[in-house]
């Protein structure tokens, strides 16, 4: 793993750097668009570490039943857009 | 009076099949006449709406739903599939009307005080409405509100000893045939796997670990009661290296059709008159490689030309058995609607040991050598079998405690 990677601030910000920076244009993302951020670890690797980040309520997924997507918590399409309160 | 009319809906109901119509029908009644009286936690009228939105569909010709969301329980990025309703003023109870994926167990074995509970929870909770199964082999709860999910959630885990299933770019629930605990052309334990790769791969059927869906399905035998070969990513099958058990005393009770040894366990028997049984035409001539001959009341089968198409073992089963040296097949790329149509599994590792002394080591490294190279060479929504196809079946890895043993 590196030391990106491993440091869980330090990924924790890249993530929300790169994201920030693509959030004019989309909110949501593929777990693979995580792997330009961190490319010297391995998927399984990444994958582990941006679900970690799910659970800790810095990012949520987006589900369309047959895949998932992940974006930042509380953006883009939320369920008060859905009509919901 | 139903609160909806629904004309079209009410055609399907008039051909010879059973209807989802006349179901939902039943249970939108059973609803609003709450006999049991239930504290329904959603909508009362959910399933009329249901109803009415369907009916609209019908006469739009296109859907009313909008499919997905970013709903779903604490810590779990999959089992549940947000559905919306884009007619929400003229249908309320199916404004949020999520589904919930419920992991069935293995061999689906239930008792009928769990299906009850289960169903009791779901009244009460949810629409009532179930799908049993999905494709996937879950058990499918069809239609809830956001609110009710972790308190489902919740009631399941704590008081049912019971998780969600597989959504999303998941590991899907694996699904098997019953194996063993049924069927003696088994040739390993499928429950027993089932069990231990549901259990060993827990956070890759929690959390999304991959560029799309990824489904296991296992067949104890080439019979493939679950189709696993054309039905799932990673298909296991089970076979033998040795030979085709043949009891010859049995063999010529069959050639003179004694009753108690019926062809087909008598499966085909009282359909129509199917006349005397006739080895040669209904066995050695149906042998698809050719590879039986019956001379001087005796049957030979060389066995190094069988394909295991279980046609002999089925017919003759009191006669016939699966070999001894047991274990299982991997195919690897099945899909249904692939580039070019539907596309079969294709043979990977043609044997391996299914042996759970060793937690299934074997097996295990070979799927996540696979994962490994799907999850880094896949594109986003491609399945394993339509990477196959784009960069072709040679740079599938394979472990190389496999390749030895292939090779020896």
């Amino acid at each position: 793993m590196s030391d990106l990677l491993d440091n869980k601030e330090a990924a924790t910000e890249a993530v929300m750097e790169w994201l920030n920076k693509k959030a004019k244009t989309k909110s949501k993302f593929y777990l693979k668009d995580f792997y330009k951020i961190f490319p010297d670890d391995k998927p399984r690797m990444i994958k582990k570490v941006v679900n970690k980040m799910v659970e800790d309520g810095v990012l949520e997924y987006w589900s369309s039943g047959s895949t998932t997507m992940y974006g930042i918590k509380g953006g883009g399409i939320q369920h008060s857009s859905e009509g919901e309160k | 009076m139903a609160k909806h009319e629904t004309p079209l809906l009410d055609q399907l109901e008039t051909g010879p099949w059973p209807s989802f119509v006349s179901d939902l029908k039943a249970q939108a009644e059973k609803r609003a006449k709450n006999e049991e009286g239930i504290e329904f936690q959603i909508p009362v009228n959910v399933v009329e709406d249901l109803l009415g939105v369907v009916e609209l569909s019908y006469k739009h010709g296109r859907t009313h739903w909008k499919h997905g969301g970013i709903v779903g329980v604490f810590g779990y990025g999959g089992g549940v599939i947000g559905r919306y309703c884009d007619q929400p003023g003229m249908f309320p109870g199916v404004e949020a009307f999520h589904t919930m994926r419920v992991n069935h167990p293995a061999g689906k074995y239930y008792s009928t005080n769990y299906l009850r509970e289960l169903c009791d929870l779901w009244d009460f909770r949810g629409s009532g409405v179930t799908n049993m199964h999905g494709s996937t082999g879950d058990i499918i709860l069809l239609g809830t509100t956001t609110k009710q999910l972790e308190e489902i959630f919740w009631t399941m885990t704590h008081d049912m000893n019971q998780d969600l299933g597989g959504s999303g770019s998941n590991l899907r629930t694996p699904s098997d045939c019953l194996g063993q605990s049924r069927c003696e052309y088994s040739c390993y334990d499928t429950n027993a796997l089932v069990y231990f790769l549901t259990n060993e791969f827990q956070d890759e059927l929690h959390r999304p670990a991959f560029p799309y869906k990824f489904k296991f399905k296992l067949d104890g035998c080439p019979n493939g009661c679950v189709a696993s070969i054309a039905r799932s990513d990673m298909s296991f099958i089970g076979t033998w290296k040795d030979d085709i058990r043949i009891d010859q005393d049995a063999v010529n009770k069959y050639v003179e059709n004694d009753p108690a040894y019926p062809a087909n366990a008598g499966a085909h028997k009282g359909s129509k008159d199917w006349g005397p049984f006739d080895l040669e035409k209904e066995v050695l001539g149906l042998c698809p490689t050719k590879c039986m001959k019956f001379e001087n009341k005796k049957l030979f089968i060389d066995n190094a030309n069988c394909t295991r198409c279980m046609h002999c073992i089925n017919v003759m089963p009191r006669a016939l058995k699966i070999g001894k040296e047991t274990g299982c097949s991997i195919l690897c790329g099945a899909k249904a609607p692939i580039l070019d149509g539907a596309q079969m599994g294709s043979l990977l590792v043609p044997f391996v040991e299914v042996n759970p002394d060793n937690d299934y080591e074997a097996i295990t490294d070979i799927i996540e050598n696979i994962w490994d190279w799907w999850m880094e060479e896949g594109k986003n929504r491609e399945r394993l079998g339509e990477l196959i196809m784009r960069q072709g079946f040679q740079k599938l890895p394979v472990p190389e405690t496999i390749t030895n043993f292939i090779l020896l």
